[in-house]
Parts: C-alpha cells; sequence; structure tokens
C-alpha cells in the first residue's frame, strides 16, 4: 500500500499569537514550529500501518523553505521520503489542489491528514481534496484498520462516534486516539538526513479567498475573586452582572 | 439572491446550530430557503419560518438517512443549482464541516469556516473567522460569486422572525457512486445536551481525582441544564470518553457560560474554551493560570464548594 501523510507546520500549541504590518502578517519571532498535532497522529498511524502491512509512506507539505526542519522530523519518525510544494499555504483550497495534483500523480491508495491544521483551523483539505481526486472523505477519524482494500473507521461525532466502513482509495482527516505519537529516535534522525526531500514549484490555483487582516482578541478584564464561604454571592454576579443565567 | 441553509437533525429536532446557521442566512438579507436531508418531523422544518426561513426543501429519501459525506455535498450542490442559490451557510459541526468542504470544490464556491459573525458587504463580502485554535481571527474577503460559508455556535443571534416555512419534497436523482462509504453502526449518548450545543458547559479536571467523582460535576450540570466536558488529561486517562474532551486538540465551546473545576487551565485547554462569554473557574491552587483567563474565581476544594454552589443556584430559581 502507497499511503500519503498530508503534513502542516503550525506554531506549537503553547505559542503566544502576535501579528506584524499592520495586524496583516503572522510574526514568528520566539514562535517555534511543530508537525500540526492532529497530522502527527496521521503520520504516526501511517507508521504503525508501515509497519505491520509492508506500506510505504511519503509526506507532503506545502510551505517555503522554512519547513524543512519539521518536514525532517516526519522523516525520522519513519517516512520513507517527502515532498515540499513551494509555496505559502494560503488557504484550503489552494493547499489541497496541491496536494490533490501529486496524490493523482503518485497513485496513492491511502492518504491521511489530521482533521484539521492548528493555525486556520478549517478543517476543510481532506474534503476538498477527496472531491478533487472523486473519492470518499471520512473525517474527524479516531480509529483505522485496513484489511486489504477495505478500511474500517470509527468517526468521532457529537456526543458519540459512528463505525464507517470504505473501500481503499480514500481521504482520512485523523485525530487522537487513532495511534500514540511517536517521537523519532537517534537512528531515525541520522537517517532522516539522507531520506528524499523532493522540492517541486506550486501549480497556479484562484481559490476567491484573500485575507484582508488579523485581529487579536481584546484583553480579558481582571479575574473577580470570591470566597468559598460565599458562593451565593457567585449565583448573584451570575445572574445580575454578568447575566449568564 | 436566495440563501440556502443545510439543517441537522438529532433525535428528530432540529440542532440548535442549525436554526442559527438559518437566523444568520436571515439577517445577511435572504430570502432564505432551508434544506433537510433524511427522516425529519415535519413540523420541525415547519418552523423553521419562526428565524426566517420561507421554504424549506426535504429529501427523505431513506439512503440519506445517514450522514455520508459525499451524498449530502452532492444533494446540497444540485439544490445550489436548482434554487439559483450562490450561498451556502451551514453550522460547523462533525459532519457539517467536511460538508461544506467538497460542496465548495464541487461547486467552485470560495469557503470560510469558522465563521464568528455577519459577513461585513460595505466593501465586498467579508467574513471574520477564528484562527490560531480561538486566539486570533482572521478577516478574508470571499471574492467567487459562490460562497459556502459554515458557522460557529453565537455567529448569529436567535430571533424569532416568521411563521410558518413551507415545505417541500425534494428529490434529486441520487448516484450510487456517492454511497460507497457505509456506516455500519452508531453509538451515540442519547437525551445528554451535546458539548458543541450547550450555552452552558461544567468542565471537570484532574482536581476531581477520580471518575467516582463526576457525579459531582453532573449535579451542577443538571442544575444549569449544562452539557459536561473534561481536560485532556482526563479523557486520556478514560475517566471520560473522548467526544467531551474540551480543548485545543478536542472539542471548541463557545458557551455563554464555562464553568471549570480542578483544571489548571494549560494553554492548550485554554485555546478551546476563550471564546466562551463568562468563565467560572474553582480550582484549590489560588496559583493555576486559568484563575487569569476567568471572570470569576473561586479558590476551594472542589469537593467542598460543587455541593454548596448547586445548593445555592436551585435555591436561586
Amino acid at each position: 500500500m502507497k499511503i500519503l501523510v498530508c503534513i502542516s507546520h503550525v506554531p506549537d500549541t503553547t505559542s503566544k499569537i502576535n501579528f506584524t504590518e499592520n495586524n496583516t502578517k503572522f510574526d514568528p519571532s520566539g514562535v517555534q514550529f511543530i508537525i500540526g498535532p492532529y497530522d502527527d497522529y496521521a503520520l504516526a498511524r501511517a507508521i504503525e500501518l508501515k509497519e505491520s502491512t509492508g506500506s510505504t509512506v511519503t509526506v507532503i507539505n506545502v510551505g517555503t523553505a522554512e519547513t524543512e526542519p519539521t518536514i525532517r522530523k516526519a522523516l525520522a519518525i519513519g517516512a520513507d521520503d517527502a515532498i515540499r510544494v513551494n509555496a505559502d499555504p494560503v488557504d484550503s483550497f489552494f493547499v489541497a489542489a496541491q496536494i490533490a495534483e501529486h496524490a493523482k500523480a503518485g497513485g496513492y491508495d491511502l492518504i491521511l491528514m489530521g482533521r484539521e491544521s492548528i493555525d486556520y483551523n478549517s478543517g476543510a483539505v481532506h474534503g476538498i481534496v477527496g472531491e478533487m481526486l472523486g473519492i470518499p472523505s471520512v473525517s474527524p477519524v479516531m480509529k483505522l484498520e485496513v484489511d486489504g482494500t477495505k478500511v474500517k473507521m470509527a468517526r468521532e461525532i457529537e456526543g458519540g462516534k459512528e463505525y464507517v466502513e470504505a473501500n481503499l482509495p480514500l481521504v482520512a482527516g485523523c485525530q487522537e486516539p487513532i495511534a500514540e505519537w511517536k517521537i523519532p529516535n537517534m537512528r531515525g534522525i541520522m537517517s532522516a538526513k539522507t531520506k528524499p526531500l523532493k522540492v517541486v514549484d506550486a501549480k497556479a490555483v484562484d481559490s476567491g479567498i484573500k485575507l484582508q487582516k488579523f485581529e487579536l482578541p481584546p484583553p480579558k478584564g481582571a479575574v473577580k475573586m470570591i470566597s468559598a464561604d460565599n458562593v451565593g454571592e457567585l449565583v448573584t454576579l451570575l445572574k445580575n452582572e454578568a447575566k449568564v443565567l | 439572491m436566495a440563501i440556502l441553509v443545510f439543517v441537522e437533525a438529532a433525535e428528530g429536532k432540529i440542532k440548535g446550530n442549525s436554526l442559527e446557521a438559518v437566523a444568520y442566512a436571515k439577517a445577511m438579507g435572504g430570502p432564505v430557503t432551508a434544506i433537510a436531508l433524511g427522516a425529519v418531523d415535519k413540523a420541525e422544518l415547519e418552523a423553521l419560518g419562526k428565524y426566517g426561513a420561507e421554504k424549506v426543501l426535504h429529501a427523505k429519501d431513506a439512503k440519506l438517512d445517514q450522514g455520508i459525506i459525499q451524498a449530502y455535498a452532492s444533494v446540497l450542490s444540485k439544490a445550489l443549482e436548482d434554487e439559483k442559490a450562490d450561498i451556502l451557510v451551514l453550522a460547523n459541526s462533525s459532519l457539517g464541516t467536511p460538508v461544506a468542504a467538497r460542496v465548495a470544490a464541487k461547486t467552485g464556491a470560495a469557503l470560510a469556516s469558522n465563521v464568528v459573525d455577519l459577513p461585513n458587504t460595505a466593501s465586498g463580502f467579508v467574513v471574520k473567522k477564528s484562527i490560531y485554535t480561538g486566539k486570533a481571527f482572521a478577516h478574508i474577503e470571499l471574492k467567487s460569486q459562490k460562497k459556502v460559508i459554515a458557522i460557529r455556535k453565537n455567529a448569529a443571534e436567535l430571533k424569532e422572525v416568521g411563521g410558518t416555512a413551507t415545505v417541500t419534497d425534494y428529490n434529486p436523482s441520487l448516484s450510487d457512486a456517492d454511497f460507497v462509504t457505509k456506516i455500519t453502526s452508531t453509538e451515540k449518548a442519547t437525551g445528554e445536551i451535546l458539548l458543541p450545543e450547550a450555552n452552558i458547559v461544567v468542565s471537570g479536571g484532574r482536581g476531581m481525582k477520580g471518575p467516582e467523582h463526576w457525579g459531582l460535576i453532573e449535579d451542577l450540570a443538571k442544575t444549569l441544564h449544562a452539557a459536561t466536558g473534561c481536560s485532556k488529561p482526563v479523557s486520556d486517562m478514560g475517566w471520560r470518553p473522548h467526544h467531551e474532551h474540551v480543548g485545543q486538540t478536542g472539542v471548541k465551546v463557545s458557551p455563554q457560560l464555562y464553568v471549570a473545576v480542578g483544571i489548571s487551565g494549560a494553554i492548550q485547554h485554554l485555546a478551546g474554551v476563550n471564546s466562551s462569554k463568562c468563565i467560572v473557574v474553582i480550582n484549590k491552587d489560588a496559583d493555576a493560570p486559568f484563575f487569569k483567563a476567568a471572570d470569576y474565581g473561586i479558590v476551594g476544594d472542589a469537593f467542598d464548594v460543587l455541593p454548596k454552589l448547586n445548593e445555592a443556584l436551585k435555591g436561586a430559581k
């Protein structure tokens, strides 16, 4: 089986978010970048499938040269080779179009990625890729087993889950607890340095979307502390001041 | 220019977030046509008129009783064409968001999800969406004629504006190719208030010391008509099911009131709750970082504070 794992290069979950240039650019200073946490689950499941079924795993990232350490990390975790589409990942449609292009050319059976990237949170790339390739897309997937060409999945829904079956080829947007995150070992880190990482140009795509500006939420006012012996005061405040009861 | 709104039902009732999607479309200027797929009670569909739908299309083919992402995307794309509608509005959900993506790709529409407010049409068509898991917003212009907008809870005010909507059967031809995905079974809590729909959420963390103490959280939730949530460690340890995990990699909520009990307030948890209107934190550690993000705080032992708070709330009714 040929597996393609799509990874995003995103600020660490503990990052403080800031913008520059009149709120039109993300400020990367002091920010550590990681493989998107959901994508990391997808990658971990792909590596498990590689080990249990003898599959190959290719990672693809749409990003500029700064994303290469993140891609190398995915190779250190166990992916065989990587593709970097050299462009800013401006929106879901643009990213999905790049992935679909390579997925088609590479003849992948299973395309895995996170349910959403944690920067834009659109949760759309898996669906758009599925539609562009004319194959099923399932998300958010919390369990995925492959048996021959049949794929059995659990998809999280509000208040529970549903069990879904489909045949390869297919796209899945993944989340916990599909697999445990993997930490690269020393041998993985060494071998990642020489694994193939192909850099390709992006194809031109118009997604009909233009970013105007970013905005930070207004700062939170000071917390009002209430004594544990006077919970009645909290009830009064919630009713009359916050007006949420 | 008609606006099409996809409404979802759960346990026979239209979901609250879908009612908000109808209200959102109405506030945009309508006229609003809603569309429901699969079995839904007709009275529920007629009642969509209250929030501004003039007409409701009901695609009640039994094959649509299950939420198959591909099939739903095909029906909605066809309905956009048949209704000569340029805009599809729906609520972000485990089904709505993936369906929105496929509809956008199928119809060539510009897509925006996690939208938190009505569009600004002063110059162009600009929507505000939540990004960086609630840590920031982006204003994006949707330049295509066709648009798909997936809204977050509280993006529009739920106002009663009308009466009864006209419900008509809608029977698009369904292609077998759209049903290659099969849903074999579903496990779902019934009768519970669902986390993404709730106006009030009560969440517990490791400070609750074990799943056997969750009765305290549930009692308070019952008094408040709230949904119950939990922190990531609690779901990781299996104290509570995964669909209750609130945070960066779990459910993101935006209720009127979020009550956090025994949760320290790691930045990953805050990312899932920071668009709540009001946050109450109860923690015995006065230095818990969550207090900095709270509106009201109580330093105290959950096992002491929760029963007292529950009684006080009951007494206030």
